[in-house]
């Protein structure tokens, strides 16, 4: 009897760690062949849609949105696995070295995939090998500060940071990433001198500045959204005025030439065939033009996008290119 | 309000709510109690099934397994000194030394009926005091949060009493390890040689399995040469849990105060359960009556460990309903969850969405009486693991810190850390180094690290540093108390000494 008990005990935890260990190898094969006219052969298996960061954040906030319309959509299971580390760049140098089949994607995030080969030679992959299939989501970077701050607009903050050089302390995430770079161009386009304080993340960052420990904020705008009504955003980073804050300038009224913005996309290995490539494109095509998650996405403070793999890449190229030379003129 | 009480009561017991949320406890604990699989994981694997539900089955459910998922950590903490989550690193300290005594169910039904205590109050806390409590999560800056980690490294002193200059050395070594990665200020590689997967940093839990588990998994294995195949008997008694139940009833203030302190350490972002139990377990020792007994198997220590980190749960809630800030990584994926379920953090949560919030929040604290009873009922069963021939059991373990620090972060350099860190662990045990400090340092090095440099910049723009650091009211209580932590050791020999000198004098 009492050995009976430790076997079966035994035999359950034995049969959860493999479950929840190897979850990403555990796959349930399709009842029923699903009739595919425009690509019958792919997908023929579970797909893995690698978040290079913890759960929780947005970009699993956004893949968990998606999953249930990709499965639809491809007629096979999508298991989302999280390759936390080095702000992403363990699961992007993963993604340049996994298998190019079409079986293997990584949500990407914009700027990181340009900073970060950018800053240091060991950040294990390089951003041309980023092979991306479509961008579905940005948030705009905004410079806000608490209601009960003297700063009512971005010129009194401009003015006073110009007699005080140093003396405004702003919290962001990471030092050279998207936040600290939108300081960086705010500093040179508007000729002052500010004290960045870079946080791991945002919800130290949030927490810092709701706590009156900085000045002001670098937030991306689903963090402002969600705490608007203790803030006041004094810009943001988007090409027009957002809805959600229509008494804020945009960067580009006040005359400074930034688009401040995280977006995100998904990305296959370098090598996948053109063909796989264009049925997931479809799949996140289809759902990023659903109006009702576009919808849901806006309540929630997410800008949708939808660009394709060949607009994508174009992006990225381009904002390549601004972003290091901002990069060039900070090592100067 | 009391309308909404009602109405949650009702949801609560609805069958269907009440099954998912039991289910999801149990699944909890079972995930908790095997080593590198978290409650972080397990949330993050269920949010998807969720989805279709409604938001109350849901974020019951996912509730329930956050509660389970801690007291599961004190299992295998228990029974085969390897805390099953990071949280459980103060339980192995008494829990495992009781379990060679034979008396593994006394420490299962101690963790059990503390996590219990500590669960509900800490759900009850959340319930009545969150709109005080979140201004306190806000007063933590950088200042703060540098001190809570001086503080904290103080528990040292308490931890190797017996031995400082290994713990401060252990604890210097936990402090260079957290340093292994991307420097979170200026994101320069530090200690990577060449390997871009270090970059990321030694995760903790790879550590905490590397440390704990191989280590004695080794002498296992090596006791089986001198005739001896299991790590200790149980045999099972009459009556042990209502024993010692009665027992901790006896204790109210030990209870009271790991609570406390699970509560208010779960309340400041970022700290988690293992500094919550962590920190109770240093104060249970200090204030006991008999702290040489502490570390040789006392249900007092592993009812500290327990009861806080099942308090800290409902703290670590306070930031995120009312503020958006996840408390700890598992709040974080629940509040992935509560914006998929359309709901935002912050005031509407108890207003609009009232009804589903204090749901939310009584349910935790009804799971907590649930995985109270499986405590109970299951010690005998979880108690005769150990029974299990070591030849058996050690192939057993490795196979399960292999797996358990592979899928912390789908990484097998995990893998690889873990056995180089087991192999080290090992060899410090054979001198007498004590793992406890290691793991605290390395907990408290990134708080420590974060909380210097900021507030360095914050001293730069401020024109003053030292009003950064030494002017603000909560981190002059916490430097008073790392002061205090700090000399213990001097003060309490002053006081045995002068207890002594009185004896003598009345018996003279």
């Amino acid at each position: 009897m009492r050995k009976n008990w430790s076997l079966i005990l035994l035999v359950i935890l034995l049969s959860i760690t493999l479950i929840a260990g190897c979850g990403g190898a555990k796959q349930e094969e399709p009842k029923k062949e699903e009739p595919k006219v425009e690509a019958p052969k792919y997908p023929e298996k579970s797909i893995t849609y690698v978040i290079p960061f913890d759960a929780g954040g947005q970009s699993d906030v956004e893949a968990r949105r998606q999953q249930p319309h990709l499965e639809k959509f491809l007629g096979q299971k999508v298991l989302i696995e999280y390759k936390p580390g080095a702000g992403g760049a363990v699961g992007w140098t993963e993604l340049t070295r996994a298998k190019p089949d079409g079986y293997y994607m990584t949500g990407m995030n914009i700027p990181h995939i340009i900073l970060q080969p950018a800053q240091r030679s060991d950040a294990g992959y390089k951003t041309e090998d980023i092979n991306p299939v479509a961008i579905f989501q940005a948030t705009p970077i905004g410079l806000a500060v608490l209601n009960d701050s003297p700063f009512q607009t971005i010129d009194e903050f401009i003015a006073y940071a110009k007699e005080n050089p140093g003396k405004i302390t702003i919290a962001g995430s990471g030092t050279l990433s998207g936040h600290d770079i939108a300081r960086l161009q705010l500093e040179k386009y508007a000729g002052i001198k500010t004290e960045y304080i870079p946080f791991t993340g945002a919800a130290p960052q949030l927490q810092a500045f709701l706590g009156k420990h900085t000045m002001a904020i670098l937030a991306n705008s689903n963090d402002l959204v969600q705490h608007k009504d203790k803030i006041r955003v004094l810009a943001f980073g988007s090409t027009e005025r957002y809805e959600v804050f229509p008494d804020s300038p945009t960067f580009v009224e006040k005359g400074f030439d930034m688009l401040p913005s995280i977006d995100r996309g998904v990305a296959v290995p370098p090598g996948t065939p053109a063909d796989v490539i264009k049925t997931l494109e479809a799949a996140f095509m289809q759902i990023a033009n659903d109006p009702d998650i576009k919808k849901q996405m806006i309540e929630q403070g997410f800008v949708p996008k939808a660009m394709g793999q060949e607009e994508a890449k174009a992006y990225i190229e381009k904002t390549t290119k601004q972003y290091l030379e901002i990069l060039a003129e900070v090592k100067k | 309000m009391a309308e909404m009480f009602f109405s949650a009561l009702v949801h609560i017991f609805q069958p269907f709510n009440f099954l998912f949320m039991t289910a999801g406890v149990t699944l909890g604990i079972l995930v908790g109690c095997l080593p590198g699989l978290t409650a972080t994981m397990a949330l993050a694997i269920l949010v998807p099934f969720t989805f279709t539900m409604e938001a109350i089955p849901a974020l019951m459910t996912l509730g329930g397994i956050y509660s389970g998922a801690m007291y599961g950590g004190s299992i295998s903490a228990i029974l085969v000194n390897t805390p099953g989550t990071p949280s459980a690193i103060a339980t192995t300290f008494d829990g495992f030394p009781l379990t060679k005594k034979g008396m593994a169910e006394h420490a299962l039904v101690t963790s059990a009926f503390g996590s219990s205590i500590g669960g509900v109050f800490g759900a009850l806390c959340l319930l009545v005091l969150t709109p005080l409590l979140a201004s306190v999560a806000l007063k933590f800056g950088p200042p703060e949060y540098f001190w809570m980690a001086i503080f904290g490294l103080t528990i040292i002193a308490t931890l190797s009493s017996k031995n400082m200059v290994k713990g401060l050395i252990g604890g210097a070594v936990g402090l260079m390890i957290s340093t292994i990665g991307l420097s979170p200020v200026g994101g320069d590689s530090r200690f990577t040689f060449g390997f871009y997967g270090l970059a990321a940093g030694v995760n903790l839990i790879v550590a905490l399995i590397g440390f704990f588990c191989i280590p004695e998994v080794l002498a296992m294995v090596e006791k089986i040469t001198k005739e001896r195949y299991k790590i200790a008997e149980y045999k099972p008694q009459k009556g042990v849990p209502l024993k010692v139940i009665k027992e901790l009833l006896k204790k109210p203030i030990l209870l009271l105060r790991s609570s406390v302190i699970g509560t208010f350490v779960g309340i400041v972002p970022g700290a988690g359960g293992n500094i919550a139990s962590l920190v109770s377990y240093s104060e249970a020792v200090r204030w006991s009556k008999k702290p040489e007994e502490f570390g040789k198997g006392i249900i007092d220590g592993v009812a500290a460990s327990e009861t806080s980190n099942n308090a800290e749960v409902g703290g670590s809630l306070v930031p995120l309903l009312t503020l958006g800030i996840p408390g700890a990584p598992p709040a974080a994926v629940i509040l992935g969850a509560i914006m998929l379920q359309g709901m935002v953090p912050g005031p509407e949560l108890f207003t609009k969405y009232g009804e589903i919030t204090y749901t939310f929040i009584l349910s935790l604290a009804v799971a907590n009486i649930i995985m109270g009873f499986i405590g109970f009922y299951g010690s005998k069963f979880f108690a005769r693991l150990i029974n299990i021939p070591v030849n058996y059991l050690a192939p057993l373990i490795v196979f399960m810190s292999i797996i358990g620090s592979y899928s912390i972060r789908n990484n097998m350099l995990d893998v690889v850390l873990m056995v180089l860190f087991g192999v080290i662990g090992y060899l410090s045990r054979k001198l007498n180094f004590h793992p406890g400090p290691i793991v605290l340092g390395m907990i408290l090095g990134p708080f420590a690290e974060n909380g210097l440099v900021q507030s360095m910049l914050m001293g730069r723009a401020e024109g003053s540093i030292w009003k950064v650091f030494f002017t603000r009211p909560i981190s002059l209580v916490l430097i008073i108390l790392a002061i205090i932590s700090a000399l213990w050791p001097f003060i309490s020999e002053w006081r045995r000494n002068k207890a002594e000198k009185g004896r003598l004098e009345t018996n003279a």
